[in-house]
Order: C-alpha cells, then sequence, then structure tokens
C-alpha cells in the first residue's frame, strides 16, 4: 500500500476508519477543520450502547449482524468496554411493550423480580419483570473517542484541521456530507447527563413507553446518561423544554432516586441518516464515503471501518458497498 | 370517492407518517395500500426548517399532504402551528387537534371551535379532530368546518370505535358532512365498521407504523375499507333475532 489515503470526519466513523486502516499498517491522513472530537459532532452526545439485541427491534437485520462486531473491536482498539448486558422493563400500564420488545427481539432472556433483584436491586422494587440481554455492552463515547485517538497518535496520525484532500478520500463527514448525499437527513437526538450517587444501576437500562421511551446509560461514578429524543428534524440547536422534561420525567418514573440528581449536561444533535435507516458505503466520483451510521454511531463504526478497509486496501466489496 | 374541501381522495386510508422504523418503511406502507392522503405532524419536527430531509421523504409519496397541530395544548399554539404548515407544504389543509388533556390526549372542545373559527377565517380548510358528540361538531360546523373528523378511542389507544352508538348518532345527525374517524383504530376490522357505518374515510397512524409489518398491516387497512365501503354501497340486509333459512324448506313441516 503506497497510496495515500485521507479521511475525512474525526467523528466515530472517522476516527474508527483511520485507526482501522492504520492498525493494519496503512498511514491515513485524518483531516477535520474542527479538530478533535468535541461537542461540534453527533458522536459527542452518544449513549454508547453496544446493544444489537435491542437494537433489532426497529432496527433491520445487518445492524443486528453488524453490531456484533462492534464489542470486540472495541476492546482490541484499546476502549474500556463493559459487558453487562441490558435490562428492559415498562411501566404498568404499558406492561405490553415488553411482550411486544420480546416478540421483536432475540438473544433475552426473561426475569422475574429475584431474579431482578440479583442484578439490579434497585429495580426490583418497583419492576416485577423484566427482560435481560446477557450479551450486549456499553461504553462511556467520549473516552472511546479518546482511545482512538490514542491509538492513532501511537501511529503518528493525528487530526489535521488544515489538510488537503489527496489519494484515495474516504468521507466520513456525517450530515455535512449532505451537500454529496442528497439522500441523507438528520434525526435529531436530545440526552441529558446526571450524577445521582444515590441511584445504583450499574448496567443500560431501557425503560418502553409508547410515547416517551428512554434509556439511562451508567458512566460510573454515579454518572448517569439519559437519552434520547429521535425527531426527524435537521435541528442542530439545544435541547428544548419539552424534550428535556419527557427525558427527565421517564427517569424519575425509573427510579424516584433521580429526583435529587445534579443535571451536569444537556446536549442535542442530528444523526445523519439514509431512508431505510441503514449504513452505507458508496463510491462516489472522487472519493468513498462511510455515512448512515443513524443512532448507530459506537455500535457500526467498527463494522463498518472494517469493510471499507477491506475496500481501499485489499480491493474487496461486501453488502455494504454501493 | 367523497371530496374533502372540494378535493377528491384517491383511497379512503389517510395514513400517519410518524413513529416508522424508517422512511423507507414509511414510503413501502404508503405504495402497498395506496393510501389516499398522508398526514404529518409539524410540531416538534419543523425546528430543521423547510429543507429539512424529512419533508422530502413527505412530498415523494406525492399525495395530498395533511399536516396536523398534533401536540398542541392553546388555541394560539394550534394556530400558529397552522400558520407553519401552510408555508412548509403550501396547503390550505390542516387538521386541528386542540389537545385538552396531556394524558388522554382529549381533545379541547372550547379551544377546538375557537381555533377552527380564526383558521377559518383565516381561508384555511380545517379538519377538526373532534369528539362523537353532536353539540360540538354543530358548533365546528357553524365555525366554518366542512369536514368532521371524530375519533374512535384515544390516540394511539388501538381500542377501535369505542361508543359506536355515539358515531352513529353524529352519522346521523348530519347526513352529508364529510367525515373521516380519526384515531384509535387498532386492526383493519374496526377500519371496515367505520365504513359500514357510513363515514368516509379513517385516519390512522400508530396501527400501522407500530405493527410487525407495517406495509402489511397498511394493506390490510386499505382492504378492509374497500370492503366496508363496498358493503355500505351494496344496502346490507337488517339484522333478524329469527334464523331465516336461505335453502328451501319445501317438504318440512311448517312450523306454527
Amino acid at each position: 500500500m503506497s497510496e495515500a489515503i485521507t479521511v475525512l470526519g474525526a467523528g466515530v466513523a472517522g476516527l474508527a476508519v483511520a485507526y482501522e486502516l492504520a492498525a493494519r499498517g496503512a498511514a491515513p491522513r485524518l483531516v477535520d477543520p474542527a479538530g478533535d472530537p468535541g461537542p461540534h459532532g453527533c458522536s459527542w452526545w452518544a449513549g454508547g450502547m453496544l446493544a444489537p439485541d435491542c437494537e433489532g427491534e426497529t432496527a433491520e437485520e445487518p445492524v443486528v449482524r453488524l453490531g456484533r462486531e462492534a464489542l470486540p473491536w472495541w476492546r482490541a482498539a484499546g476502549a474500556k468496554v463493559a459487558q453487562a448486558g441490558t435490562l428492559v422493563v415498562a411501566l404498568g400500564r404499558d406492561r405490553g411493550e415488553l411482550d411486544r420488545f420480546a416478540r421483536r427481539t432475540g438473544g433475552h432472556d426473561w426475569l422475574d423480580r429475584d431474579a431482578l433483584a440479583g442484578l439490579e436491586p434497585d429495580l426490583a422494587e418497583r419492576f416485577s419483570r423484566a427482560l435481560h440481554f446477557p450479551n450486549e455492552a456499553h461504553l462511556s463515547p467520549r473516552d472511546a473517542l479518546a482511545a482512538l485517538r490514542a491509538g492513532l497518535a501511537a501511529r503518528g496520525v493525528a487530526v489535521d484541521p488544515e489538510g488537503e484532500p489527496a489519494g484515495t478520500v474516504i468521507d466520513c463527514r456525517g450530515l455535512a456530507a449532505r451537500d454529496r448525499l442528497p439522500d441523507l437527513r438528520g434525526v435529531r437526538g436530545e440526552m441529558a447527563v446526571l450524577r445521582a450517587p444515590e441511584v445504583g444501576i450499574a448496567r443500560p437500562v431501557r425503560l418502553l413507553h409508547p410515547r416517551h421511551p428512554l434509556y439511562i446509560v451508567p458512566r460510573g461514578g454515579g454518572v448517569f446518561m439519559l437519552g434520547a429524543t429521535q425527531i426527524e428534524s435537521d435541528g442542530r440547536g439545544p435541547v428544548t423544554l419539552r424534550s428535556t422534561v419527557e427525558l427527565l420525567n421517564a427517569a424519575f418514573a425509573l427510579h424516584p432516586a433521580f429526583a435529587e440528581a445534579e443535571v451536569l449536561e444537556l446536549g442535542a444533535d442530528a444523526r445523519p441518516a439514509f431512508p431505510d435507516n441503514l449504513p452505507r458505503i458508496v463510491r462516489q466520483d472522487d472519493r468513498i464515503h462511510v455515512n448512515g451510521l443513524y443512532r448507530h454511531g459506537f455500535l457500526l463504526a467498527p463494522a463498518l471501518a472494517r469493510r471499507v478497509a477491506d475496500l481501499v486496501l485489499e480491493g474487496r466489496p461486501s453488502e455494504v458497498v454501493q | 370517492m367523497t371530496a374533502f374541501y372540494g378535493t377528491e381522495i384517491a383511497s379512503p386510508l389517510m395514513l400517519g407518517t410518524a413513529q416508522y422504523p424508517s422512511p423507507r418503511v414509511l414510503s413501502e406502507a404508503f405504495r402497498r395500500s395506496g393510501a389516499g392522503v398522508a398526514t404529518v405532524s409539524i410540531r416538534r419536527e419543523a425546528s430543521g426548517g423547510a429543507g429539512s430531509g424529512f419533508w422530502n421523504v413527505v412530498r415523494e409519496l406525492g399525495l395530498p399532504v395533511l399536516p396536523n397541530t398534533a401536540g398542541c395544548h392553546s388555541v394560539r399554539e394550534a394556530v400558529t402551528t397552522a400558520h407553519m404548515a401552510r408555508e412548509l407544504f403550501g396547503t390550505p389543509w390542516i387538521k386541528l387537534e386542540v389537545i385538552g388533556h396531556a394524558d388522554t390526549l382529549q381533545p379541547d372542545p372550547f379551544g377546538l371551535v375557537e381555533a377552527a373559527r380564526i383558521l377559518v377565517e383565516e381561508d384555511f380548510c380545517v379538519f377538526p379532530y373532534t369528539t362523537e358528540d353532536g353539540i360540538v361538531a354543530g358548533r365546528l360546523l357553524e365555525a366554518g368546518c366542512e369536514v368532521l373528523m371524530p375519533w374512535g378511542a384515544p390516540i394511539g389507544t388501538g381500542l377501535g370505535l369505542n361508543n359506536p352508538y355515539g358515531l352513529r348518532t353524529l352519522r346521523a345527525q348530519f347526513p352529508d358532512v364529510p367525515m373521516v374517524i380519526d384515531a384509535g383504530l387498532g386492526l383493519p376490522s374496526q377500519a371496515a365498521r367505520a365504513m359500514e357505518m357510513g363515514f368516509d374515510a379513517v385516519l390512522l397512524n400508530t396501527a400501522v407504523a407500530k405493527a410487525g409489518d407495517p406495509a402489511a398491516m397498511a394493506e390490510g387497512f386499505a382492504r378492509a375499507l374497500e370492503a366496508g365501503r363496498l358493503a355500505r354501497a351494496a344496502d346490507p340486509m337488517e339484522p333478524r333475532d329469527m334464523a331465516a333459512p336461505s335453502t328451501p324448506v319445501l317438504g318440512l313441516a311448517v312450523l306454527e
């Protein structure tokens, strides 16, 4: 491999692609005018659940299958991944939602109150039944991005804010690539970060609700990420009051001790998605796009990074390549 | 086919565009069902402006668009949202929702009549989401609405036609007003029943979008609507409480 490769965009997709290329011995350049990852990109606001089985509720089959590659890839890349599984619960009136969720997903088992108490004693007081997805995992997105940057730095690759694209260009700019991918759209997501030392939840929990579904991801040290709204909008403005109230209310319904939590952060951004909400590698004129990771950035970036590396380094196509 | 504000629609299925697993599934549901109208909520989605990718998905369906004021809890909010909708989609049509209670999503009939009056004066074609109450219906018609949209059941419940007596009475009370059963349907059989009762169309979203296979469910609804429409047009038999054999009884003893 002697040809130059430029990766555009230092969000989770761009970093994962650059990392995969570097790990296979290539020397990519990583260009992002905004510099290192930060609040300007939607990866910053992600939940970091590696939950392919749960996502199968609404996502199509490739998400579930490709998502299974995430856990070992992130570990190999030096990110700290906790494999503690996922719990899915529903409040009294919405119990039917839990059965529907179970019908549409795989890789789970049912827990009664005693079994739930064994995993999450705090939740067993409020829920008599839960779905457990033991194979799922979670990570802290900002730490994982930092791990990729460190891994790249060790191989001599840093984010270059001013570089010009040269050689093979792999465009991982997310929604900004709409100038070249007109069927890309934004799906707005809003989240909150709380510090609630009294809440003892050790693994991601999803609370099903027909109007205000919620997930909670523990970040350690009593800090929890709450997500996320799903609004068909390209709007990247601050979180609305309505969404904040809904998210926080749902958290309170899950565990009353959230009432005393400190709100550390509220965040919002728009995630890039294609019309089928599936990710794609698109060959186009002078570049290759890796885009449409939608709400699955950290879940799918590893599989996409591998496949684009297969394509660029070995000329090997795959199902996600167009 | 019934006309709404002078526009004939190709199918009595008015289908919502929210909550689908993806825009592709949404488009497939519309294609397979041949839905006649696409309804779209703009309250929260509008923050991306007119260029938002999702609006393009809706426009590409190539159907009359009925924007709604879902999620509005006051007259003012609903009127503002209607203005935004007219700007975004260039249509005077507006499905007017003024929600009276956050949990039941029950319409607020007082706010509804007031908002309808304001919007009709501004040349909107108002489709009011209301209950089966005949007095409220009369006030909406007085305000200038030419279509009524009584609920089947509360939004998103899938309970079907909760009050068939009330709906039948409303239909009989205003026989010439186009009426759409809006909200609460969960199964195609309920939609067929609405058509058999003489309603002109149904509007639904959750029943299709949240089905495991939205496109198949949408087609199921379309076929049920056609069945109900045919049945209504065919002048169905009256029910009777005594069996009436359909085969000849010649040679059998006649019971006194």
